[in-house]
């Protein structure tokens, strides 16, 4: 018989329909890795080294470490004042003492858990919700539309509002931080399992099955990257909103070392908040993002 | 409706005792395949106004390989899914047969256009998909590859979907079809949208898996010398009736280029087209 093999190889006409990545592009800026010794070896089809590999890895930090530099000059021969911006020197050593003390340790964790409290709260509700309206006809005529009201309300909004109601504790930032990530974690999560391909849903139907098993296997592994593109975004919130709230009322945290910080005139120690956080939230995308490449490594848009 | 994740009741036995265990008490799933022949005796689809089949009789016995060809939009694909239980007929019955003519339940199962895999499983577990919710573990990993090996597929079997072309898919498909070893396979289209040389090679595969499994095989396809080449016989669809009934007078396997297959062809394309 004819071996098939030697004729299906890579000849197809299908329309191929798993290569199709429904969510996977929004929200993604930064070029797959790679990227540029790919376009090297374009051209003859030979692996070429690209001249300097350091060289060309180097780049982008090029641009941040001179401006470092310049700023650490304009300060040390007192163009810029210390009122104004303190010297990156300065900022290291505020990082340092803080460190020794342990003070930093403390209010990056006490920031943390708030964080990742909301995160925890906020999201699982977001998530719930998505699933059963994606899921069930009922459960989305019930709660869609009073959501889809409740999501203009910009929550920041509501400050003066929660402050009424919880006065300044950890309830009114945990009350923030879960609402602003609900929204985004909702409403993805909601996209993704209503636009789970129909005809592998039919097919899982056909091979018996239904309830719990369908969504196991077919439903939420289908919405899985609608899910992530909604928790990268929420992690956003979540620390926009940790750092407002923070900054109007705490007696722990970043928010509020960066607040004394203030009233003392101490800029470096205000600068430091803003690099932690910064790094807080970068750190948080990177784990999102890590999360992300293995769950979806099935993705042809996750593999290298 | 369990709970949690499917955790099979003989999870904790290896695959030796698993088939000490299969051999002393053979298992449902693992049943030899009985091909179920099918009886339709006027069989309606409506679609609001739109009559799409109109009093279809047909007699079709276990183990033919049937094969459904006509215009497009005739009805064919609404005939495969009435036929595996897709959708209801609005009118008439359809009754499923074993060889001797009883009654019988049919394990069907069908093969669309698109192969439908789910790109998250690997090509393994999409296959095993085809054994049903509940089976143990290991004995659906293994069951997996000897249909994977069926379609000549084994290398691939830890791969994602996206790492296979267009013809190595619709083979996993037809190997997860297959797995559950049905009486009753349709097959919709499922070399349609593969190149020519592919299909070939498909072709031949369907036959050797038919003629190896013995199950009744019920084929829409739009090329005509596709369905005299596969099948034992030929109906051609139109307008919701059957207009023509056409068996092919020559055993499996058949060279391509058969003058007498040609003949039948031509006189099968001028019915299709109106000239006869
Ligand atoms: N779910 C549906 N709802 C309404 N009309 C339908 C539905 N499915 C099919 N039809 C109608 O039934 C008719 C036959 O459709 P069917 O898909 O069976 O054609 P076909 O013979 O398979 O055509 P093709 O060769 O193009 O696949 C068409 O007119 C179509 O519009
Ligand atoms: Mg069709």
């Amino acid at each position: 018989m004819t071996t098939v093999d030697t004729f299906s190889e890579g000849r197809s006409l299908r329309r191929i329909r798993e290569d199709r990545t429904p969510s996977a592009a929004i929200g993604y800026s930064d070029p797959p890795k790679g990227a540029a010794e790919k376009a090297a070896r374009a051209n003859d089809g030979k692996p070429r080294r690209p001249r300097s590999v350091s060289g060309v890895a180097l780049l982008p930090f090029l641009l941040p470490v001179t401006l470092v530099l310049l700023w650490q000059a304009g300060s040390s021969f007192g163009f810029i004042s210390d009122r104004i911006m303190p010297s990156p020197v300065a900022v290291v050593a505020a990082f340092w003492e803080r460190l020794l003390s342990g003070e930093l340790a403390r209010d990056v964790g006490v920031s943390g858990a708030r964080a990742l409290s909301g995160l925890l709260i906020g999201g699982s509700i977001g998530f719930l919700l998505g699933i059963a309206n994606g899921v069930s006809k009922l459960s989305e005529q019930l709660t869609d539309t009073t959501l889809q009201m409740l999501r203009t309300i910009p929550h920041l909004a509501m400050i003066p509002l929660v402050i009424l109601w919880f006065g300044i504790g950890e309830e009114a930032k945990l009350f923030l931080t879960s609402l602003g990530v609900l929204f985004p974690i909702y409403l993805n999560t909601y996209h993704g399992v209503k636009n789970v391909d129909r005809d592998l849903i039919e097919m899982g139907r056909i091979y018996g099955m239904s309830g719990w098993s369908l969504f196991r296997k077919v439903i939420f592994p289908g919405a899985l990257p609608s899910i992530f593109v909604g928790l990268r975004y929420a992690l956003g919130i979540m620390w926009l909103t940790l750092i407002v709230s923070e900054t109007i009322a705490a007696n722990s945290g970043i928010g509020y070392m960066a607040n004394t910080a203030r009233e003392f005139m101490m800029t470096d120690v205000v600068v430091l908040a803003l690099v932690i956080y910064a790094v807080l939230g970068k750190l948080a995308d990177v784990i999102a993002r890590t999360l992300e490449r293995a769950a979806l490594s099935w993705n042809p848009a996750y593999q290298r | 409706m369990p709970v949690g994740p499917y955790q099979s009741p003989l999870a904790f036995i290896s695959d030796a005792e698993l088939d000490a265990h299969h051999a002393a008490q053979p298992v449902d799933y693992q049943a030899a395949p009985q091909p179920a022949g099918l009886k339709l005796r006027g069989v309606e689809k409506r679609f609001g106004d739109n009559l799409v089949l109109r009093g279809l009789d047909l007699d079709v016995p276990a183990g033919q390989f049937l094969a459904i060809v006509g215009k497009s939009g005739c009805g064919k694909s609404t005939l495969l899914r009435l036929l595996v239980g897709l959708d209801e007929p609005t009118g008439g019955r359809i009754e499923f047969v074993d060889e001797e003519g009883e009654a019988a339940e049919p394990n069907s199962r069908i093969v669309f256009q698109e192969p439908r895999l789910l790109p998250w499983f690997s090509v393994a577990d999409n296959v095993a998909v085809g054994l049903g919710d509940g089976v143990p573990k290991a004995f659906g990993r293994r069951e997996a590859e000897r249909a994977l090996k069926g379609v000549q597929l084994s290398e691939k079997s830890k791969e994602w979907p996206s790492k296979l072309s267009g013809g190595q898919r619709q083979r996993v498909a037809l190997a997860r079809a297959l797995v559950s070893r049905p009486g009753l396979l349709a097959l919709d289209e499922p070399l349609g949208a593969l190149d020519a040389l592919t299909r070939i090679g498909m072709q031949d595969l369907v036959t050797n898996v038919w003629r190896e499994l013995g199950f009744t095989a019920v084929l829409v396809t739009h090329d005509v010398a596709e369905a005299v080449h596969l099948a034992d016989r030929v109906i051609v669809l139109d307008e919701g009736r059957i207009s023509l009934d056409l068996e092919i007078p020559r055993d499996q396997p058949r060279r391509h280029g058969d003058p007498v297959l040609a003949e039948l062809e031509g006189s099968l394309l001028d019915t299709i087209l109106g000239k006869a």
